[in-house]
């Protein structure tokens, strides 16, 4: 990345130090359109109103994130686009192994499925079959997650389905210092980065530099460390698992709760050494169970850390349906502290007979 | 940095502690740290579970003589809860501000208030106003303290272009300008021991005492691969062993200090901005600026603290210095001084302040 540097980079701050996911994520929107020409966003009602005689701007895209984006980059640069999510990430990906830099968004993950030729044979082959000619630095931002009550075809977690997918990086921020920070690095990373919103995040707040930074894709971040179990959390599980692992510390159990923040790549090494210290694994995602990530780690401790297990692992996710809409089904049908609370129990109950 | 965690208790309510006594391990963002009993008496109170995370600033424990009734303790204790509630609820905590300069803007951390002159802490290379956590609010308990980010860190500007010694001082002085601030006690750890130096020999009116920390300045060799490292270094594992040179106790050196380092150079400009200090200060592994021979002449009350175990810049550097200057080498303590030997630092610098 190329930079004036005859010129500071940074600007005085302005603004107060707490700010929440949604507003990071259109930071570092703006941060990043700002700095590099070639950046285009592009969605439905990613701004609202183009082509209309009506209001401009009077989305911002389901959750917000991307108002006020128009009226800084103008039309060229802020595109809404038809209800059409096939053409939308196709374009996205077209562009971006023509040069540009775009950032597609797909309202919900959900609609994932008339995307998958883009997403499974195009995308991330470009560079495979063109012996390193050709990339595609695309970001989709997607959301993603249950707990608003918007029924099965709006809350599904499919993040699993797409790490199977080599050539894709997978991104799951759970707060907003790493909404932010993770979504500069996937939109200056030149391979397509799929970027996971959960939908029962967008008002949290933290704190978050105003300053633009980036975190390494694949690299964990661990948010609690105790001696007697692993919990590896991703996206909004990190904090139901960081309640839970405080509640825990209080009855003399002290866990270490790993945020990997990406599934691909993922960060083996820090998974590894913390169950080699722990000899416990808990898993907690919010996606179905059968081939997801929650299997994924708890095959790659069972390979490399054997060993080190004083227990089975535990995986604490959603079960093999669909999220119901009424809401006492949704709300069990999610993970929560408890559940946690019960799997960390049970594998430090454990003993061999 | 908002908040700490009690890592590990030493004593059981009722226990005898003296002075000096290790009361309990402390885990922050910076550093992982025991903290040693600033009075003796009897633990009266544990009031913070091992592993608890609470503010900083929070009561986490009573040390009262055997005689003090336990209503009183009560009192005090609630007394203490509500006003804290209150701070909190009403400044968040103290927290750090930005002021602008001529060519760019200074973050600093303001705490305390009093009569008593004020004192700005510099921090060195690749650090920011946090590296002050041990020692600025001790200080601020008597005086204005000010903590500042030197350009190129933490919340400051960041401008490669200051890069060497001259620039870094001339910037701190806009910042003493900009608040008003003069004759003042200046108190810097390495880089900043340099900067600070520079300061009170160009302007010696500004300052009223200088207290230098394993500072930059006294002599030419200074820890080449470890400067490097710093700036070139990106993962986790291998900035900890990096960091570990800062320690007499490597165990000091916790994940979150190593994130804090790290997540500091992530932000755009920082790196550019250490490489062109580095260069300008360490080029070649060597120090750039002597200011011994200025330094020795100096009338400003100046005192030198080192850490006997110092890896990056050798103690040895404090050898033949006039009795005029106070020098103190502290043992069984690393580059990392005042963070490793707080209290014994804080004690050292009260007592200098008092004394001039």
């Amino acid at each position: 990345m190329s930079r004036d540097l005859t010129q500071p980079a940074s600007a005085r701050p302005h603004r107060k130090a707490r700010i929440s996911y949604r507003a990071a994520l259109g930071e570092a929107l703006a941060q990043e359109m700002r700095r590099d020409p070639k950046i285009v966003i592009m969605g439905e009602d990613i701004a609202g109103g183009m082509g209309a005689p009506g209001q401009q701007d009077t989305w911002g895209g389901a959750f917000g994130v991307t108002k006020g984006l128009l009226g800084q980059f103008g039309r060229e640069r802020v595109m809404d686009t038809p209800l059409q999510e096939s053409a939308i990430i196709g374009a996205a990906i077209g562009a971006a192994s023509n040069g540009l830099r775009p950032v597609a968004e797909l309202m919900f993950n959900n609609f994932i499925g008339v995307c998958m030729d883009q997403l499974l044979n195009q995308a991330p082959k470009f560079r495979y079959m063109f012996g390193g000619k050709l990339t595609t630095p695309v970001t989709i931002r997607t959301v993603y997650g249950a707990g608003i009550r918007v029924a099965a075809q709006h809350s599904s977690a499919y993040h699993s389905i797409l790490t199977h997918i080599p050539g894709l990086k997978i991104v799951m921020p759970s707060s907003p210092y790493d909404a932010k920070g993770l979504l500069i690095a996937s939109i200056r990373d030149d391979d397509p980065v799929i970027f996971f919103e959960h939908i029962g995040l967008f008002d949290k707040e933290g704190e978050v530099p105003e300053e633009p930074y980036t975190i390494p894709l694949g690299e964990a971040n661990v948010v609690r460390e105790g001696s007697d179990a692993t919990i590896v959390a991703f996206g909004r599980m990190v904090d139901l698992s960081v309640t839970a692992a405080d509640r825990l510390q209080t009855q003399g159990i002290r866990c270490t709760v790993i945020d990997p923040r990406t599934t691909s790549p993922l960060d083996e090494d820090t998974i590894l050494e913390s169950v080699a210290e722990t000899g416990r694994l808990v898993v907690v995602d919010e996606g179905n169970p059968r081939c997801s990530i929650a299997t994924d780690i708890s095959a790659l401790v069972s390979a490399k850390a054997f060993k080190s297990l004083k227990a089975p692992i535990e995986m604490v996710t959603a079960p093999h349906c669909h999220v119901p809409f009424a809401p006492v089904l949704e709300d069990a049908y999610l993970p929560n502290p408890e559940k946690i609370e019960g799997a960390v129990r049970s594998a430090m109950g454990f003993t061999r007979v | 940095m908002t908040e700490g965690v009690i890592s590990r208790w030493y004593l059981h309510e009722g226990d005898a502690v003296s002075r000096g006594d290790e009361i309990v391990d402390i885990e922050t963002e910076k550093v992982a740290n025991v903290y040693e009993s600033p009075h003796s008496g009897i633990l009266r109170r544990k009031l913070v579970h091992e592993g608890r995370p609470v503010p900083i600033g929070a009561l986490f424990g009573i040390i009262a003589a055997r005689d003090v009734k336990d209503a009183e303790i009560d009192t005090y204790i609630e007394n203490f809860q509500s006003a804290f509630s209150l701070t909190e609820a009403s400044t968040g905590g103290a927290s750090a501000e930005v002021v602008d300069i001529p060519g760019g803007f200074i973050r600093f951390l303001k705490q305390g208030d009093g009569a008593a002159t004020a004192a700005v802490f510099v921090h060195g290379f690749g650090a920011d106003l946090n590296n002050w956590l041990l020692n600025q609010p001790v200080l601020a308990e008597s005086r204005l303290a000010y903590a500042i980010d030197l350009p190129g860190h933490g919340g400051s500007v960041k401008d490669p272009k200051i890069c060497n010694i001259e620039e870094l001082a001339a910037a701190v002085l806009r910042f003493l300008e900009a608040r008003n601030l003069s004759g003042i006690h200046l108190i810097g750890h390495s880089l900043g021991g340099g900067v600070a130096a520079r300061i009170a020999i160009d302007r010696s009116a500004l300052v009223r005492s200088l207290t230098l920390i394993a500072p930059v300045g006294l002599g030419s060799d200074i820890n080449g691969s470890f400067i490097k490292g710093l700036v070139e270094i990106d993962r986790r594992k291998d900035m900890q062993s990096l960091l570990e040179k800062l320690f007499y106790d490597p165990a000091l050196v916790s994940r979150e200090m190593t994130m804090g380092v790290l997540n500091a150079k992530r932000v755009d400009g920082a790196v550019e901005c250490l490489t062109s200090i580095a260069e300008g200060c360490f080029n070649g592994g060597h120090q750039t600026h002597i200011l011994r021979t200025d330094l020795v002449q100096l009338a400003v009350p100046t005192q030198v603290i080192w850490g006997e175990a110092d890896l990056i810049i050798p103690p040895q550097q404090a050898a033949n210095l006039p009795p005029s200057m106070n020098v103190h080498i502290v043992a069984e303590a690393g580059h990392m001084v005042h963070l490793e030997r707080a209290a014994e630092v804080n004690g050292l610098i009260a007592h200098f302040l008092e004394s001039t």
